[in-house]
């Protein structure tokens, strides 16, 4: 929508400007200038030229954290969102007990993410922690802090109590604006519960679950609070995730210049993925107007 | 009085309006006639500067449209949902333009209470518009518009959310109000018959094009082409297409006599067109063209009968008054008023009017 | 296909109703007749889409019972009632092709698929949709939806009845004509029970073999087109039937002469009616203009030219009457108005009092 032109409106914009040059693109532009250059940080620089790059890209340990980083959103998109869905199914669409499954479903999201990482630790320990302790009680060994499998199943645990709300919330407000008169049509059509989902509620939330996906692609991806605080990447570097890893670089180790290229390739990686997810996703079922489907 | 310079509006890769120009008198009642997406909504946003053309200007007493701020634009819109401010009484509703122009409260008073008065609403005038039925909801937003006394006013099919017979009422109200303010009315609509019914000019929209733009009546007498014709027919208008061989209509496989009045028409292809009342089982009693058809269906309202004919692939429909049963498949002879017939030449222009109803 | 009965059918939507005004449904007895088009056709609120909720199944009633051919199904869910409903925007499977759409319904009844390709492909003729068959239903068009709505229900074998909710509500004008022709069409050839819920008294009177016409949850009455025109049996079925309605004009009647204001008029029958508000009625189509001294002289206030007649409002002894001029009349000089006897219609407290009663 054309709006007439006001050159006042250039006012309102300065101070978000000035905000978002300082905490975002001056920083943007910092990492691009290291990564391409050696230094201490002691403001000398040495041209590196893409050595970073080339580093980066031939190192075991990117390309395993990498790995990580793709199983670990793979788990965790398989589970979130099925089981968002089939929670969004079940919540009442009206009476009393809305506003009480809606809040129960918001709690987990409004938890800082070091606190649930916090949580979790604590949940998890076999002294003080329920989890720990009664899995301790049934004779299961359970230890994340020592043991992979364990590590690697309570982070993802951590992340569906965390997350799953999200797409929960978002299904919801998408099959809640589903006309009755559908499910009415149904119902004289004779169709069952499944036929009723598949064809009537899953394209309708469709636009709903394509951002329920991308978000959580994209947050599972760069995750990084939680397992830090949990298991700190640990134990050896069996979660120890990009995000994990570059931060050991860059702060730990000091190596600015190569992390700052492997933040970069980080960067690329997911905005690469997350177009084609949108892409193809958005033309997933959608027909141009002259096309034909084979019977 | 509003001005419209070769107006166009394109969105993404389509046009949406193509070179619009027209000139609205102050005190006038436009209508923008057309189907949906035709580009009523469209020309009208234009008209209130909150969309700005792609190319063309638009001059309110020659200013240009465009470049004002929102305050200093004195439109007022009603749109076809009814649009109230849901947590205020029908009389703050009224009141609230005038509230934000900061006129006295005494003459806010004076003028909510006329406007009500008008749009018999004052019983309502302590109730939120959820307590109110559509067409009071829809009353509240026109009284709204009325009172801001604005220079113009659009009202976008403000009627196609109401009952039948709600509607019929409000469009025997508006051109009422109409004639109170003096401002310029716009007023879009896909019926015909409301068009009509409000008078004043026409203006039949086409996808974004104005195909006419003259005083409602004329419009519908003598339509510039085929395509305004049959934007302005409900019922549509029946359309057969024949050629011109001396003295003799040719369609197909049957042959008419041309009507006198026709007889100086080159020796062409044209469409003719008759509205459904000018076709009759019944013979009139002037000139006619007989076509033999099939009937295909009935309707009957009680006081007319809407009879569906096929002839030589062509469907036509007859509307006589009276209740007429006639069996389904049954052939029968229908009758076109020979004096009441439209000539549109190969690419649909208008060559030939009928005089004989209306002021020419 | 089914006769229907309503059984001192009542709703409310209240839990406790106390009086009568508490029900938006009033007490309702009556039958319909397999194979017929009804139309039930009354102003927003009047009580149409509960009856015809009650009827698919959709609502139970507080009281009183439905009976399909005899039997009892006020309890059973729409899916166990075999009825077909098309609502007022279309209602179809975005992901499947019209072709899927239709066999849809029969796919879940488990019928065998010989049938199931053979009665879709029939159905896909009836509604000319053989071009668009095999395309995606999202991309067509309003009219082409509610088609595919109408066909689910017809293409099944055991459909007792169809009911239309205001299914051209979101039709174009000119697309609304064609499809309600097809409508009509449709039921000729298929002879199904259908029932049409509207406000437009245009669709409902070219639709329907019998019209119920309703107001505030009550049957006022039910006819065939013609009847409703000519006799109404309420003022408010004068009103809303027809275009303009009914002129309802107070008066005082004396055996064969109403008295209305200083003037009399003359009424094809005599009646003795005391006390009691009486009212007559005229259609403005038999109300004529001339210049003819004898007729009673009016006030022309408005004349509105709507292509094919005119209407003109005149003022007559202080009320407002309708007359209708064919398109090529002018209104005469010192015009007089005439009504023509034996369409007068008397009423009384609103109803119709019939000669002879």
């Amino acid at each position: 929508m054309d709006k007439p032109y006001n050159n006042k409106a250039w006012l309102f914009v300065i101070p978000v400007f000035i905000l978002v040059a300082l905490s975002a693109i001056i920083p943007i532009m910092t990492v691009v200038n290291y990564s391409f250059q050696d230094t201490f940080g002691n403001n000398q620089f040495f041209w590196a030229g893409t050595e970073w790059f080339q580093d980066v890209l031939r190192s075991d340990r990117f390309w395993n954290a990498l790995g990580r980083n793709l199983i670990f959103s793979l788990i965790i998109l398989s589970i979130e969102i099925p089981l968002g869905i089939a929670i969004a199914l079940t919540m009442p669409k009206k009476g009393i007990w809305v506003p009480v499954c809606l809040v129960l479903m918001a709690l987990p999201l409004l938890i800082p993410w070091n606190v649930v990482g916090t949580i979790w630790q604590i949940f998890g320990r076999a002294d003080i922690g329920l989890l720990g302790y009664a899995l301790d009680q049934i004779g299961i060994e359970y230890n994340y802090a020592s043991n992979v499998f364990d590590a690697w199943a309570t982070i993802i645990l951590m992340d569906v109590w965390h997350w799953t709300s999200l797409v929960v919330l978002l299904c919801y407000a998408g099959l809640v604006s589903i006309p009755e008169a559908y499910y009415q049509a149904a119902k004289i059509d004779g169709a069952s519960k499944w036929s009723v989902f598949r064809y009537i509620q899953l394209p309708k939330i469709r636009g709903v679950l394509i951002i329920a996906f991308l978000l959580r692609f994209m947050d599972s991806f760069m995750i990084y609070t939680e397992p830090f605080v949990l298991t700190g990447g640990g134990p050896g570097n069996s979660t120890t995730f990009m995000s994990i890893d570059l931060v050991k670089q860059a702060i730990g180790q000091f190596d600015l210049g190569p992390a700052a290229a492997m933040s970069l390739v980080y960067q690329l990686i997911v905005l690469t993925i997350c177009y084609v997810f949108f892409t193809v996703m958005s033309n997933v079922g959608v027909d141009k107007p002259d096309a034909r489907v084979e019977d | 009085m509003l001005e419209l310079r070769s107006v166009s509006k394109k969105v993404g890769r389509d046009w949406h309006i193509k070179d619009v120009s027209m000139t609205l008198e102050k005190g006038s009642v436009n209508i923008l006639l057309g189907p949906t997406l035709s580009g009523k909504t469209s020309l009208m946003r234009l008209m209130a500067g909150l969309d700005r053309p792609t190319s063309g200007e638009i001059l309110m007493n020659g200013t240009d449209v465009v470049g004002m701020p929102v305050q200093k634009r004195n439109v007022a819109m009603v749109y076809q949902q009814f649009i109230n401010y849901p947590a205020m009484t029908v009389y703050e509703n009224i009141a609230s333009p005038m509230r934000v122009a900061g006129v006295d409260k005494a003459t806010i008073e004076r003028r909510v209470r006329e406007a009500a008065d008008l749009m018999k609403l004052t019983p309502y005038l302590e109730r939120t518009p959820l307590n109110l039925s559509g067409g009071q909801q829809q009353r509240t937003a026109l009284a709204r518009a009325l009172v801001k006394d604005a220079e113009l006013v659009l009202l976008d099919e403000p009627l196609a959310n109401l009952d039948y017979k709600l509607r019929e009422e409000l469009r025997v109200e508006l051109p009422k109000i109409f004639a109170e303010t003096g401002a310029i009315f716009v007023y879009a609509t896909t019926e015909p018959q409301e068009a009509l019914l409000l008078g004043g000019k026409t203006a039949t929209l086409n996808e974004g094009l104005v195909t006419q733009f003259d005083d409602t009546i004329d419009v519908y007498n003598r339509p510039s082409d085929l395509l305004t014709a049959q934007t302005f027919s409900d019922p549509p208008m029946n359309v057969l297409p024949v050629r011109k061989s001396g003295a003799e209509f040719v369609f197909n496989t049957s042959r008419f006599d041309v009507p006198a009045s026709l007889s100086g028409l080159r020796d062409e292809e044209y469409t003719i067109g008759a509205r459904p009342h000018h076709m009759s089982l019944q013979p009139p009693t002037g000139k006619s063209m007989k076509l033999d058809c099939k009937v295909s269906t009935t309707e009957i309202t009680g006081s007319e009968s809407f009879i569906h004919l096929q002839s030589e692939g062509i469907h036509m429909v007859a509307l006589m008054h009276g209740v007429h049963r006639v069996g389904i498949g049954d052939s029968l002879p229908a009758y076109l008023d020979a004096d009441n017939l439209f000539v549109f030449d190969r690419n649909g222009s208008l060559v030939f009017a009928p005089g004989s109803n209306g002021h020419g | 296909m089914a006769s229907i009965t309503l059984d001192k059918l009542a709703h409310s939507y209240l839990p406790n109703p106390q009086s009568d005004a508490d029900f938006a449904l009033k007490e309702l007895d009556y039958k319909w007749e397999d194979g017929g088009a009804y139309a039930l056709l009354g102003p927003s609120g009047c009580g149409k889409t509960t009856l015809l909720n009650i009827i698919s199944g959709l609502l139970v009633p507080s009281k009183g019972h439905i009976r399909f051919d005899g039997q009892d199904v006020t309890h059973l869910q729409p899916e166990e009632r075999n009825i077909a409903q098309v609502f007022q925007f279309p209602v179809i499977y975005d992901t499947m092709t019209v072709r899927q759409n239709l066999a849809f319904p029969l796919i879940n009844r488990h019928v065998p698929q010989d049938e199931i390709t053979k009665r879709v492909k029939d159905m896909i003729d009836v509604l000319d949709l053989s071009d668009k068959a095999d395309r995606k239903a999202r991309g067509l068009t309003a009219d082409e939806k509610q088609k595919i709505s109408l066909g689910r229900g017809l293409v099944r074998y055991d459909v007792n009845a169809i009911l239309f909710d205001e299914p051209l509500t979101v039709i174009d004008p000119h697309m609304k004509w064609q499809l309600r022709t097809k409508l009509k069409d449709l039921h000729r050839q298929l002879g199904h029970t259908m029932i049409y819920v509207t406000h437009d008294q245009t669709e409902a009177l070219t639709f329907a073999d019998k019209v119920v016409v309703m107001y505030e949850g009550e049957v006022v009455q039910i006819g065939t087109p013609e009847e409703l025109f000519n006799e109404p049996a309420h003022t408010f079925v004068g009103y809303f039937i027809g275009s303009p309605g009914m002129n309802v004009i107070p008066c005082e009647i004396d055996g064969k002469t109403a008295r209305v204001g200083d003037i009399q008029i003359e009424l094809s029958d005599g009646y003795s009616l005391a006390g009691s508000k009486t009212e007559l009625g005229i259609r403005p189509e038999f109300v004529s203009l001339s210049s003819d001294k004898s007729g009673l002289p009016v006030r022309i206030e408005t004349v509105e030219n709507i292509g094919r007649f005119k209407i003109v409002r005149a003022n007559l002894q202080g009320h407002t009457i309708n007359a209708l001029l064919k398109e090529n009349e002018e209104v005469p000089v010192d015009p007089t108005m005439t009504f023509e006897p034996s369409r007068i219609n008397v009423y009384q407290n609103s109803h119709l009092v019939r000669v002879g009663a």
